[in-house]
């Protein structure tokens, strides 16, 4: 199958007052049409910086992307000037974020910000925006969509406010949506709507999605790819069954651990990573999770782990001659 | 938990309302009022934990300030061992004020950033324990770090100086200072990181074991409640519509919100994803200014009568401690 995205060895750095902070340290991975690839891990593992990324989003100063490439539909998006970003934001990407407020105006009426889009990018006139606008309130379940376009962002509940960012993602029919925590900041009745209508869309036109989430359940539903991110690399990474269902890295296997589930049965003790996220202004030339691994081995505190298994899992533990992990057998 | 019914509740929450008045013109003639908690009654007995789920703006932390007397009721009472808080002297009052403490929905905003760790947690200590010698709190102070998992070093550091699972332990290290007996929990570990939730959820059921705490858990998780609690409390729009035994809640939901609440939170099992069937509410939640007819949940429900729109449901026991407010029942 022909790629829609490939992200090669991507790099990105910040400088700061307290040093260069290292957020993505050369990440892989790609995205083919229709696919839902999920990019999951806990706050600052550079989840929204890979993804700003690839929208050139990344604030300069004091950001940086230092190296890598980043090949979108065959072209190297990095190597594009601003305006011609411009024409791929919103138009070929959508994007879609946790909290669309920062990203509606809010003195501008909705309808005037979704045709504006459909007016630059698809050369329609008033009228022919307008209409489309109407269809898509009514794709993402706006009712009395007329209205509705009338109103300014305020107007709207928080879960409207992400359909709405949904419909304007959706404008110009692109190839990838970029979901940035599309549903954090919503409750779950709400986050359950959005959920079905993210997946109806995917179903029907064969959009390719990146979810970004720090929830695994979420994942479970929604994604086909997962990919684990640590300390600003992929640490593990598979189809979604895989990795929640056979977990290869002890971090993986933490993260699935220290959540509680709502089938759980009663009185099972939560197993939590113990110590803190790393510090990215470090260097890393050994295993960034050995401090909080159960599992770690000599080896894991003198080398960086390669990638084994067919590139799927960055952890010493899957070299031939380790130890098998009880983590293993426990999930399966 | 399971304690004879001759027992009295360590507290007693009884026909709690708690209103707020909203200024919505200038020139307005007539009062509108934000329903915030309407109509809420539960009990919990020493060292039990009840959980109270419900989504954003349903009462909960409204419930937990009015509670430990933050908030003044404006209608209904909250009892204390037996004694209504709005009765009891100036003196038992204090005491009431040391025995039941909160550890609040946000570690960031809740931890003075001008002060040191140390007299964070020794403020309290201050306050209801004036005549505690300096040395002597220190030691407390200590060892109040040392029981949340910190360093006797972080007492002289000031709070931005932690991440957030460790803001949580230090608010939960100032709850513990007084001795409290009954810990509000306000949305506990909402604002730390996934790998850190579990640190503190643990900590917060060995610190219950070893000092016989009794907890209210708020929180909006519903996995994270039924992990860590005896008996859980589904609210809506300011009203409990359902209270069980956590277990049960899980395996035998009544009310049709409970069940749309419980369908909608994700597991992370591919398996029991692709099968779950959803119950897909509509619409968002009303507004506690104008909350709709009969039942609160009507506007919602996918199994409404007529009677819902027009009356009430009132609360009753189905019998193994089953509460359900629903005329489906
Ligand atoms: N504008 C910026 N200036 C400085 N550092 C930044 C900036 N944006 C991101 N970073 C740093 O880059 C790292 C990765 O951040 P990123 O926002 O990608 O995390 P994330 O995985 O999306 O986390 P979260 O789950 O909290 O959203 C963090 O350490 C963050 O502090
Ligand atoms: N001090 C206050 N003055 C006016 N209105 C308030 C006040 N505190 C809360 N409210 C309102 O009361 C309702 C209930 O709020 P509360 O904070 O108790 O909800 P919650 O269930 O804790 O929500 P969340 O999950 O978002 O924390 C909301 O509509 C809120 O806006
Ligand atoms: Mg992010
Ligand atoms: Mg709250």
């Amino acid at each position: 199958m022909e790629q829609l995205l490939h992200v090669k060895n991507l790099e990105v750095e910040f400088r700061t007052y307290a040093g260069v902070v290292k957020a993505v340290r050369g990440i892989e991975f790609q995205v083919n049409p229709g696919e839902v690839v999920a990019i999951v891990g806990e706050s600052g593992c550079g989840k929204s910086v890979t993804a700003q990324s690839i929208m050139r989003l990344i604030p300069s100063p004091p950001g940086r992307i230092t190296g890598g490439s980043i090949i979108f539909d065959g072209e190297n998006l990095l190597n594009k000037t601003e305006r011609q970003m411009q024409k791929i934001r919103g138009n070929t990407i959508g994007m879609i974020f946790q909290d669309p407020m920062t990203y509606l105006n809010p003195v501008l009426t909705i309808a005037t910000q979704i045709t504006e889009n459909l007016r630059l990018h698809k050369r329609m006139n008033k009228e022919q925006a307008m209409r489309r606008a109407v269809e898509l309130f009514g794709l993402v379940g706006i009712p009395e969509p007329e209205i509705r376009l009338k109103q300014y962002p305020h107007q709207f509940s928080g879960g409207m406010r992400q359909r709405v960012m949904i419909a304007m993602a959706l404008a110009c029919e692109p190839k990838l949506i970029i979901a940035d925590e599309p549903t954090t900041a919503l409750d779950v009745t709400v986050q359950a709507q959005i959920l079905e209508l993210i997946k109806g869309l995917k179903d029907r036109f064969q959009t390719a999605i990146i979810l970004i989430t720090h929830d695994l359940g979420v994942v479970a539903g929604q994604a086909d790819r997962i990919l684990v991110m640590y300390a600003g690399q992929i640490v593990e990474t598979g189809t979604t069954d895989e990795v929640l269902k056979k977990p290869s890295h002890p971090y993986t296997w933490g993260l699935l651990k220290s959540v509680p589930r709502l089938d759980a049965v009663k009185g099972k003790k939560l197993t939590p990573i113990w110590g803190q996220p790393p510090d990215l202004l470090q260097d890393f030339t050994s295993c960034p999770f050995v401090p909080r691994c159960d599992y770690a081995m000599s080896i894991c505190a003198q080398q960086m782990p390669p990638f084994f298994n067919g590139n799927k899992v960055r952890c010493w533990l899957n070299h031939p001659q380790a130890p098998k992990v009880k983590f293993k057998k426990e999930v399966s | 938990m399971g304690s004879s019914s001759a027992q009295t509740p360590i507290l007693q929450v009884n026909k709690l309302k708690k209103y707020f008045r909203q200024d919505s013109s200038m020139f307005g003639r007539s009062e509108r009022w934000l329903k915030a908690v309407d109509g809420v009654t539960f009990t919990i007995q020493t060292g039990e934990t009840l959980g109270l789920v419900g989504e954003s703006g349903c009462g909960k932390t409204t419930v937990g300030r009015t509670v430990i007397g933050l908030y003044q009721p404006t209608a209904g009472w909250v009892a204390y061992k037996g004694i209504n808080l709005a009765r009891v002297t100036a003196s038992r009052r204090l005491k009431n004020r040391r025995q039941m403490q909160m550890i609040f929905q946000d570690p960031y905003a809740s931890l003075n950033p001008r002060m040191t760790v140390g007299d964070i947690i020794g403020e309290p200590i201050a306050i209801h324990q004036p005549r505690i010698r300096n040395k002597e709190r220190a030691d407390r102070i200590n060892e109040l770090l040392n029981m949340v998992g910190l360093n006797p070093e972080h007492a002289n550091r000031y709070p931005h100086e932690f991440s957030g699972g460790q803001r949580q332990r230090i608010g939960i290290a100032r709850a513990l200072a007084v001795e409290p007996e009954l810990i509000v929990c306000d949305e506990p570990v909402s604002a730390v990181d996934v790998s850190i939730q579990a640190q503190i959820i643990n900590m917060l059921e060995e610190l219950q074991e070893k000092l016989n705490l009794t907890y209210l858990i708020i929180a909006h998780d519903l996995s994270m409640v039924k992990h860590i609690s005896d008996r859980v409390a589904v609210m809506y729009l300011g009203k409990i519509v359902e209270m069980v035994e956590s277990e049960e809640l899980y395996n035998n939901p009544l009310h049709p919100y409970t069940r749309a609440l419980l369908s909608a939170v994700p597991i992370a099992d591919p398996d029991v994803e692709r099968q779950r069937k959803r119950i897909l509410l509509e619409g968002d939640l009303p507004s506690p200014v104008n909350p709709p007819s009969g039942c609160y949940f009507h506007t919602r429900c996918y199994r409404v009568l007529p009677v819902c729109r027009q009356q009430e449901p009132a609360m009753r026991e189905l019998g193994n401690g089953h509460y359900v407010a629903c005329h489906n029942v």
